[in-house]
């Protein structure tokens, strides 16, 4: 059997730890256990592979995806671009990549979203691709607004997007979420802060990126994910190691 | 010294309520992409033995967490992962919720069982769950292995990891039949008298 493409372990102290009492929700939804910590099988190696056949043509494009032909949704027209990574610095191809958000007012399509800012009849809010060769995806949206939510009597998230991506092996799965530059809020957000630390928090906020836009036309912001690298297989593992 | 070039894992973040939105935009109430993700790793007419698998995910109150959503991997019946979907078999389902009652409950076929790691043999048949909802900072991933396959279990590696030997069945489904059909029942606990083994991978 050739040997497993095992992927470095995870950092639990540069990810958010499951209780983060400031969320309040993670409180009742947090394992009191800890994690039982296992080395990688093929069960966690190996995961899901997506074709283009999956995607339509206005997968990436949220400006016009729930749009009535020759409408367009209402907001700041934004490119998000960037590329997914490992942590070998290696670019991931061929990796889905979904993302869904709140409108320009900081509304979701969503039947269970009441807040009072107005629903886009042209806005859906989510969309997908699959990273090219070199890892990159990009897509056009509208920039989201913060939204309030329950948490403590007055918790207004900060704008964001969120991200969902798969790599190459399950244990690669990742979903997080977004930020701007500049945004004032996110230095408020118990979510943001489940984070412990900082820089890892930084890591979760795209910058401006005037390269990238479209004169006259949209803005850009670059976003860059990066996912658990594979281990090169220097020497075999001994058995009693597990 | 040099500094170690690596590059720091993009950090987690909750799904949120209205991951729908973005993962089954259906269960959010609208229609927006040509093709959506199909619930069932195997359709109706894959090869293998068809069952179904269902349960509740519950909180430390025990009141159902009814915004989850659930991913899937499972090896086919001959115990290998596909490394290609076909239109019978893909290993891999997306299963939301009932938002009402927070049951799910999905298709597939039951897995062979899987090489584990080196010199370890076969690992029993399982079923590997990645789930997420709102207030899950980090998906959480634990593994569904089967009632009827007490000798496999026995010999797992990674049951046999567990040292709190009564643990171990919290990853294991209990099998009924409806409908002439198999249904394995697998209720997950995140917190609380009987918390399931959650691994980190
Ligand atoms: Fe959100």
């Amino acid at each position: 059997m050739a040997p497993l493409d095992e992927l470095f372990p995870r950092d639990r102290e540069w990810q958010p730890p499951a209780l983060t009492p400031d969320y309040k929700t993670s409180v009742a939804r947090s394992p009191s256990y800890p994690l039982l910590s296992l080395q990688n099988s093929v069960s966690e190696t190996t995961g899901p592979v997506f074709g283009h056949d999956m995607l339509g043509p206005l997968d990436n494009d949220l400006l016009h995806n729930y749009a009535t032909p020759g409408e367009s949704a209402i907001g700041q027209r934004i490119i998000v671009h960037g590329r997914v990574l490992d942590e070998n610095s290696r670019p991931v191809p061929g990796t889905l990549v979904e993302f869904w958000q709140a409108n320009a007012g900081g509304r979701y399509r969503h039947k269970k979203d009441t807040y009072l800012a107005p629903i886009d009849p042209n806005f859906g809010g989510c969309g997908r691709a699959i990273t090219d060769d070199e890892g990159r995806y990009h897509f056009r949206t509208v920039k989201p607004a913060p939204y309030p939510w329950r948490n403590w009597v007055n918790n207004w998230r900060p704008a964001h997007i969120h991200f969902s991506i798969f790599g190459h092996a399950f244990a690669q799965r990742l979903i997080t979420q977004m930020y701007f530059e500049g945004d004032p809020l996110i230095w408020t957000c118990p979510i943001v802060k489940a984070i412990p630390d900082d820089r890892a928090i930084g890591q979760l906020i795209a910058p401006l990126d005037m390269n990238a836009t479209v004169p006259l036309d949209t803005m850009a912001y670059k976003f860059d994910i990066v996912l658990r690298g594979t281990r090169s297989t220097l020497f075999e593992n001994r058995l009693e190691g597990n | 010294m040099q500094p170690l070039d690596y590059q720091k894992e993009t950090p987690s973040q909750t799904a949120g309520p209205y991951v729908h939105i973005g993962l089954a935009p259906g269960a959010a109430g609208f229609d927006i992409f040509e093709k959506n993700f199909c619930p069932n790793p195997a359709s109706p007419t894959a090869a293998g033995e068809h069952i179904t698998v269902e349960g509740l995910v519950t909180d430390g109150t025990g009141a159902p967490i009814k915004d989850v959503l659930i991913e899937v991997w499972q090896a086919a019946p001959n115990g290998a992962y596909v490394d290609a979907p076909t239109a019978d078999f893909t290993g891999w389902g997306r299963i939301v919720s009932d938002f009402e009652t927070g049951e799910w409950s999905f298709d597939t076929v039951k897995p062979g069982p899987a090489e584990g790691r080196s010199g370890h043999g076969k690992m029993a048949p399982h079923i590997t769950f990645w789930i997420v909802a709102r207030g899950i900072n980090i998906g959480l991933n634990t593994r569904m292995y089967f009632e009827d396959e007490a000798e496999a279990n026995a010999a797992d590696p990674v049951l046999n990891l567990i040292e709190q030997q009564h643990r171990r069945a919290t990853l294991i489904a209990k099998r009924t039949e409806r409908d002439g059909k198999p249904v394995y029942r697998f209720d997950i606990r995140v917190q609380g008298d009987g918390e399931t083994v959650f691994f980190d991978i």
